[in-house]
């Protein structure tokens, strides 16, 4: 708060910032990105405090995050191949010593801006002010209610997310990362009376906590091992010394991978994501999409010369990305909850993303998050769209033919869509993103790596299947819905009282029911979806251009190589990766294709992943298409098989309980815990609470017993007691008198 | 013995009859206070003990030639004066809650 005035200062103080004389001078704005997201978290404090009982917060934060996107839009432009760095004000600067290079701590409130920074930010801000406009809408029943508080938080949010993005330094991307978690968890325990809310917001700031151990220990090691935390002075450093031996840097990208992957929900710290969704949808959709599990695969992009010099670390990126990805793949499968199959796609996603990493291709994994963001939002808002129509329904088994129901046609369609991008159909926007990570994963120089391109393509058929088992189950075949038992998430707002889309609706067939009419949604969710859709299908623009003219570059490719994501591959001795060389001298794709000797099944890689993926696309859609609309007896039946032998019925069971995951962490982590916690509470309870302190405080007590009988209230009592002293001292006296005469 | 304090010799008969008469009334004061129930009586019987004692500090007063000993039991008087008024104040409060002047009475603000 104390910094807003400060901010806003250097903000306009237009020509005083310190800036890069070849900087374009529109980059002095981008301080605004971050403050107006924290303009309107504090004016919708003052909301709540106000207790405006009015749509206004959701007003002031989509205004700001509007204001937001359209300064990272303004920056896109201007932001040139050089990053540059904009001192909003100075913060941290200690000295000792000398004062050289490790005798001082520097971290100022900078602005790192380059062309990952900037494309990073723009789909967070972007999505994030879209799903805003739709939560708007989602949340209207909590007007005067939770209202403000969803919507201060989501500007919290999506101003950590800015910090943590946008931060010249890793304090600030720290504190920005440790934003992010607060307001997760702010936002997945929204409904703080309900007992699963409250546990799921907890594993989330508990599992992350995990992580963020890993991230705080990097950055001590990142001063100790370079003496600095800013990113400019880093890389420089970086290149210097590119690889130490002593295990102090050794260890740097093993702690950043375990802050990574707790952010981002990759093996093994996934289990809080799919949990996440207690919180509404339209936080499921920005925590899916926009602003937190990208923070993941942004921290190791942006740290990437230092994972360079570790081929193992990269590895084991590679190789957790990829059991990731096949891991919650194989849950997806067999959930039936929507938004639950919809999490645990995600986390399948990231683990891409992180084989992309883990192979070298930043660009890959980047353009991934890009692709991945626009269809994730779609289909959580979709499905945030049914839930909200059918009082809360998501089991896909009690939803049928939702495409044919008035008012739900526009969001079947949107969901359907969003559901071949999921699946990486041929030509749409994830599909070439995908290509990028498994086409990099085939020709890695890194042979053990290798495999993980075809456990890559045996996820792309997985994802397909689940993908369509929801969008045929739900969106297609014959009308038939069951309600769901809430009403309208929780708030027990009346189902008719906007059900103006709906009120044809009454196909519901089913008797225990009948009067229930699904009301379709507005504006406020129809607009951001469409918008959101025709951002998943413009995310695949830089791709077809490169299709239609193979001397056009990559547009991400571009943003990325002119990054710190591809520096310090100069500084490589190992020289292990061609896909960086060539992107750093030129991101043409053709150079990029020609650098790849690897063959894959005798073809190109390039050709050959686009043909295999395409092939499992294609098979596993046409499965889910059998099982579950041609012939939907068929799947139960195939169930009841699997379930029927000995031998396969560890499948069905182990991917419907999250092959116990769960489970495993509670025996392994939270019993243990337990019991310590246990031990010491009763130890505290019966040592220090019983034995000390209510030990002393019964003493007094326990001398008083002892002389409470000589007060039995008879005055005369008191008289004999005293006089009998009398005498006694009367007669000692004698005595000593006596004995003295003699 | 302090040779400049001037004393009369010992057993001085005006001495030894006031110190008899106060141990005599201390004493009836201590049995009028153990045997009697009325809390009139054991006040007066305690202003009995109180006048014992200070006919003792008059009495050594005379033995050492010191007229600290009236002075003292002058102020001592006075002292009593106010607190006669004081006590007999409170037994006439205690008599109005419970209708008689037994100390018995209050047996309940025993401690156990």
């Amino acid at each position: 708060m104390i910094a807003a005035p400060a901010m806003l200062s250097s903000v306009l103080a237009l020509a005083e910032g310190p800036l890069d004389a070849h900087a374009a001078p529109e980059l002095r704005w981008a301080g605004l990105a971050l403050l107006l997201p924290l303009v309107s978290g504090v004016l919708c404090l003052f909301c709540g405090w106000m207790k405006v009982r009015s749509k206004l917060p959701a007003a002031l934060t989509i205004a700001a995050l509007g204001g937001a996107f359209a300064t990272i839009l303004r920056l896109q432009g201007a932001v040139g191949e050089t990053p540059v760095v904009i001192n909003l004000f100075d913060w941290i600067s200690w000295t000792w010593g000398d004062g050289s290079r490790f005798h001082g701590f520097t971290a100022n409130v900078d602005l790192y801006i380059d062309r990952l920074t900037i494309f990073w930010m723009l789909f967070v801000t972007g999505l994030g002010t879209l799903i805003a406009l739709y939560a708007s809408e989602y949340m209207e029943s909590d007007v005067g209610k939770g209202y403000t508080r969803f919507f201060g938080a989501v500007s919290i949010f999506l101003f950590a997310m800015g910090c943590l993005v946008m931060g010249g330094n890793l304090v600030m991307l720290y504190l920005g990362w440790e934003g992010v978690g607060l307001a997760s968890y702010l936002l997945i325990g929204y409904y703080f009376t309900k007992p699963e809310a409250v546990a799921a917001a907890k594993k989330a700031f508990i599992v992350n906590r995990i992580g963020d151990l890993g991230l705080a220990l990097a950055l001590f090691l990142i001063w100790q091992c370079y003496g600095t935390v800013e990113y400019a002075a880093l890389w420089k450093a970086i290149e210097a010394a590119p690889a130490s031996s002593e295990w102090t840097a050794q260890a740097i990208p093993w702690l950043l991978m375990l802050g990574a992957f707790g952010k981002s929900a990759q093996l093994p710290l996934y289990v809080w994501l799919p949990d996440a969704m207690e919180g509404p949808t339209p936080v499921s959709a920005l925590i899916h999409a926009a602003t937190m599990v990208t923070a993941g695969v942004y921290l190791i992009a942006r740290m990437f010369p230092l994972f360079i010099v570790n081929p193992d670390a990269l590895a084991a990126v590679a190789w957790v990305g990829g059991l990731t990805a096949l891991l919650a793949a194989t849950i997806g499968m067999a959930q039936y909850d929507m938004k639950r199959i919809w999490a645990y796609s995600t986390i399948s996603q990231l683990g891409y993303m992180f084989l992309g990493l883990g192979v070298g291709t930043t660009f890959g994994a980047s353009y991934h998050v890009f692709t991945h963001a626009f269809f994730k939002a779609l289909l959580f808002l979709t499905a945030g769209a049914v839930m909200h129509g059918f009082a809360g329904q998501l089991d896909i088994r009690k939803l049928s033919g939702l495409l044919k129901v008035p008012g739900f046609r526009l969001v079947s369609l949107l969901a359907v869509l969003g559901c071949f991008w999921l699946a990486a159909f041929p030509f749409t926007a994830a599909f070439f993103s995908k290509d990028e990570i498994l086409v990099s994963a085939f020709t890695a120089k890194d042979e053990r790596v290798h495999v993980l391109g075809w456990i890559g393509l045996v996820v792309a058929a997985l994802t397909a299947y689940y993908t369509f088992r929801v969008g045929f189950r739900v969106f297609f075949g014959p009308v038939k819905y069951e309600p769901g038992d809430e009403h309208h998430g929780h708030d027990g707002h009346d189902d008719h009282a906007h059900g103006s889309h709906g009120a044809s609706a009454a196909h519901g067939g089913h008797g225990h029911h009948g009067e229930f009419h699904p009301h379709g949604p507005r504006w406020a969710i129809r607009v951001p979806l469409v918008l959101i859709a025709v951002g998943a299908i413009l995310a695949g623009w830089p791709s077809y251009r490169t299709m239609l003219n193979h001397d056009e570059p990559n547009w991400v490719k571009t943003q990325i190589a002119q990054s710190s994501a591809y520096q310090g591959v100069a500084a490589d001795s190992h020289g292990s990766h061609d896909d960086h060389a060539a992107a750093a001298t030129a991101a043409g794709a053709d150079q990029a294709h020609a650098d790849h000797g690897h063959l894959v099944l005798g073809m190109d890689a390039h050709t050959a992943v686009g043909r295999l993926g395409s092939l499992a696309c294609i098979a596993g859609i046409l499965v889910s298409l059998y099982l579950h609309l041609i012939n939907r007896g068929a799947a139960d039946a195939l169930r009841r098989t699997l379930m029927g032998s000995i031998a396969t019925r560890w499948i069905v069971v182990g991917a419907e309980r999250k092959w116990l995951v769960d489970e495993f962490y509670d025996w392994v982590i939270r019993l243990p815990l337990r019991v310590i916690a246990n031990i010491l509470g009763a130890i505290d309870d019966l040592l220090l609470d019983a034995g000390i302190v209510n030990g002393i405080g019964a003493l007094p007590a326990a001398f008083g017993r002892l002389f409470r009988p000589l007060y039995g209230g008879v005055v005369q009592g008191y008289a004999v007691t005293m006089a009998g002293g009398v005498a006694l001292v009367a007669a000692w006296v004698i005595w000593i008198w006596l004995r003295g005469a003699n | 013995m302090n040779p400049i304090d001037p004393q009369l010799p010992p057993g001085d008969p005006l001495v030894m009859l006031g110190l008899l008469a106060s141990a005599i009334l201390f004493a009836v004061g201590i049995v009028g206070f153990l045997s009697r129930r009325n809390m009139i009586t054991m006040f007066l019987c305690t202003e009995l003990m109180f006048q014992g004692a200070g006919l003792a500090m008059i009495s050594y007063g005379r033995q050492h030639m010191d007229l600290s000993g009236q002075v003292f039991v002058i102020f001592i008087l006075t002292v009593a004066a106010a607190e006669a008024a004081l006590a007999l104040g409170l037994v006439v409060l205690l008599y109005r809650r419970k209708e008689t002047l037994s100390a018995e009475a209050w047996k309940e603000l025993a401690e156990s």
